[in-house]
């Protein structure tokens, strides 16, 4: 395999001024997309699996990915969360071949290789042999021939797993804010309300800078912007960890000003005044959390979004589907205390989430415009430099800072070459 | 009441005609027309199998008014961001399930095959509706309508009505 010098072959050209330029290439070329399933998500990272109330019982598992590879989330006899990679120790086929259920253990149904809901190998048909023939080698150890297993940890009921035993702790990697942000919304017990499945024709990266950006929030999103639930010009922030992977972006709706607002952004095409719902039950909400935010985006390095849109709760796993597609995995959740009217808020807010949401499916559209445009393009780069260009923090919604800290980790992960 | 074998095939006609002028008005781009297809009082549900079968009740589009519908297709028209694209409906037949006084309960088989600029025609949605179709009055509406499409992968965005 060509160990591709990612960053020297077409190198860029010096440009002077601030902002971030990163090279088109990187989410066409499939020597990038390579070196992130080995840098990345096989790396010394954590990624997002599943939220522990979708295995609740002893025996339950889910089967999804991290980057490209299958894994299964389990809940073992003993209460225990475990990921294993989804592959049989014998000839490598899968072993777990449905998306979700209860099993006792896991049994690969082509040899029928057994493996406890942990991984361990526990039963080989014909290991002795049959009739006095045949038979493992007398060598043969079955504690060697498990499934791989990942290091699993949780922080309020997401269960995170990794490739590596190397890499930092859970709650480290996270960092304070990611961890006190996970905690806010994950307060009490959830209940899942159903999954949605999304197919966006694009770079995985692309979302990844879609989730980091409060600059193109009110500007794509008509229903943000025209019905106050996310403006620009709204009280809120643009925050990272101390490592700048992860990026929470916050709004508190109840600072809108429409007189004020609509002066600030003029004759928008997504501050409509013009536009008008019949039927404003779609909007109805109720504040659930003290501290008056209506929105937050958490987006978590490399796969997760955590998000809170007025009553809408939801987690969404990036998986990765080559360089010019990733499945977007929205798991919607209430808590398991909701009383039957805000069980109904919250479906009926959902119309505005997820593939067929009136605020989300535009991240679609906004990701696939950028991936028909890249094509073929090696030279190129974009201009990132709202806010300054620099991976910082803002006290405001008017900056791409934390895109910009995203490519800072990802050069040092992956590699490319940035602006002098 | 229930129906006799003659009006049975008069109910069956008009349910079939219903989900016929539903799939045409969205496929040709009248979709102005397509709430009046409902009653004031409605209930259309697009839900993922994957969530129908668990009985969940997380939809892709939940509305239970017409309004609701109609504020859908105004967003469709004014606001919402998405890439060009046309929908062609196959449907089977339609299936009475019972009857009760004027109201029909029916199934349908469907199919939404999707063309977008590039010109390619893929499968977009599959799945079947389950309807209840009030055939009082001067001419049946959805009392409500059901899509639980096998679909569970949604290609890129769902904006148009299934």
């Amino acid at each position: 395999m060509n160990d591709i010098a990612l960053n020297a072959e077409t190198p860029l050209q010096p440009v002077a001024g601030a902002g971030c330029r990163v090279p088109y290439r990187v989410f066409t070329d499939p020597a990038y997309y390579q070196r992130e399933q080995e840098n990345i998500f096989k790396g010394e990272t954590w990624s997002f699996v599943a939220l522990e109330a979708e295995v609740p019982e002893p025996g339950d598992f889910k089967s999804t990915f991290i980057g490209e590879t299958p894994v299964i989330v389990t809940r073992a006899s003993d209460g225990t969360v475990h990921v294993v990679v989804n592959r049989c120790a014998h000839r490598g086929a899968l072993v777990c071949r449905e998306v979700r259920g209860n099993r006792p253990n896991l049994e690969c149904v082509y040899h029928q290789w057994a493996y406890d809901l942990e991984g361990n190998l526990i039963g080989v048909p014909f290991r002795r042999g049959l009739k006095g023939q045949g038979g493992m080698p007398g060598d043969f150890d079955m504690t060697q021939h498990g499934l791989r297993k990942l290091q699993t940890h949780s922080v309020g009921g997401l269960v995170f797993a990794s490739f590596s035993e190397t890499v930092e702790p859970l709650r480290d990697f996270l960092g304070p804010i990611v961890v006190e942000q996970i905690e806010r919304i994950m307060c009490k017990p959830i209940q899942v309300l159903g999954d949605q499945r999304q197919l966006v024709h694009g770079n995985w990266k692309l979302y990844a800078e879609n989730t980091r950006d409060p600059y193109h929030a009110s500007l794509l999103h008509l229903f943000h912007n025209t019905f106050g639930l996310y403006r620009s010009t709204q009280t809120g922030k643009s925050v990272m960890d101390a490592n700048k992977r992860h990026s929470l972006l916050y709004s508190i709706a109840a600072s809108n000003d429409d007189a004020a607002d609509k002066q600030a952004y003029g004759d928008s095409r997504t501050f409509d005044t013009e536009f008008k719902l019949q039927d404003m039950s779609l909007l109805k909400g109720r504040q659930e959390f003290d501290d008056g935010v209506t929105l937050v985006i958490l987006a978590v390095f490399p796969n997760l979004v955590l998000q809170q849109i007025q009553n809408t709760l939801a987690v969404r796993q990036i998986v990765t589907k080559g360089t010019d597609a990733f499945e977007l995995v929205w798991t919607h959740f209430g808590y398991a205390d909701d009383d039957a009217e805000m069980q109904a808020i919250r479906l009926k807010q959902t119309n505005l989430i997820g593939p067929a949401g009136l605020i989300s499916m535009e991240d679609g559209e906004a990701v696939e415009i950028v991936q028909n445009a890249i094509i073929g393009e090696n030279q190129a780069t974009s201009y990132i430099a709202m806010g300054g260009g620099r991976a910082e923090n803002a006290d405001h919604l008017v900056t791409e800072g934390a895109i910009v800290g995203f490519w800072e980790n990802y050069e040092k992960l992956v590699g490319y070459g940035t602006a002098p | 009441m229930e129906f006799a074998t003659s009006e049975r095939l008069q109910v069956q006609q008009l349910v079939t005609e219903l989900n016929a002028l539903h799939a045409e008005l969205i496929d040709d781009d009248r979709l102005e027309e397509w709430p009046e297809l409902f009653a004031t009082d409605c209930n259309y549900t697009v839900i993922a199998r994957e969530n129908f079968e668990r009985n969940l009740s997380l939809a892709a589009v939940f509305c239970d008014s017409r309004g609701m519908l109609v504020d859908r297709i105004v967003s469709l028209r004014k606001a919402n961001i998405y890439p060009v694209h046309g929908y062609r409906h196959i449907l089977g037949p339609s299936r009475l399930i019972s009857t009760s006084g004027f109201q029909a309960k029916v199934q349908t088989n469907y199919t939404v095959l999707m063309t977008r600029t590039d010109g390619n025609t893929t499968i977009y949605n599959s799945g079947k509706y389950i309807d209840e179709i009030d055939c009082g009055g001067d001419r049946p509406l959805f009392r409500s309508k059901l899509a639980v499409f096998d679909t569970n992968l949604i290609d890129t965005m769902m904006v148009r009505p299934i």
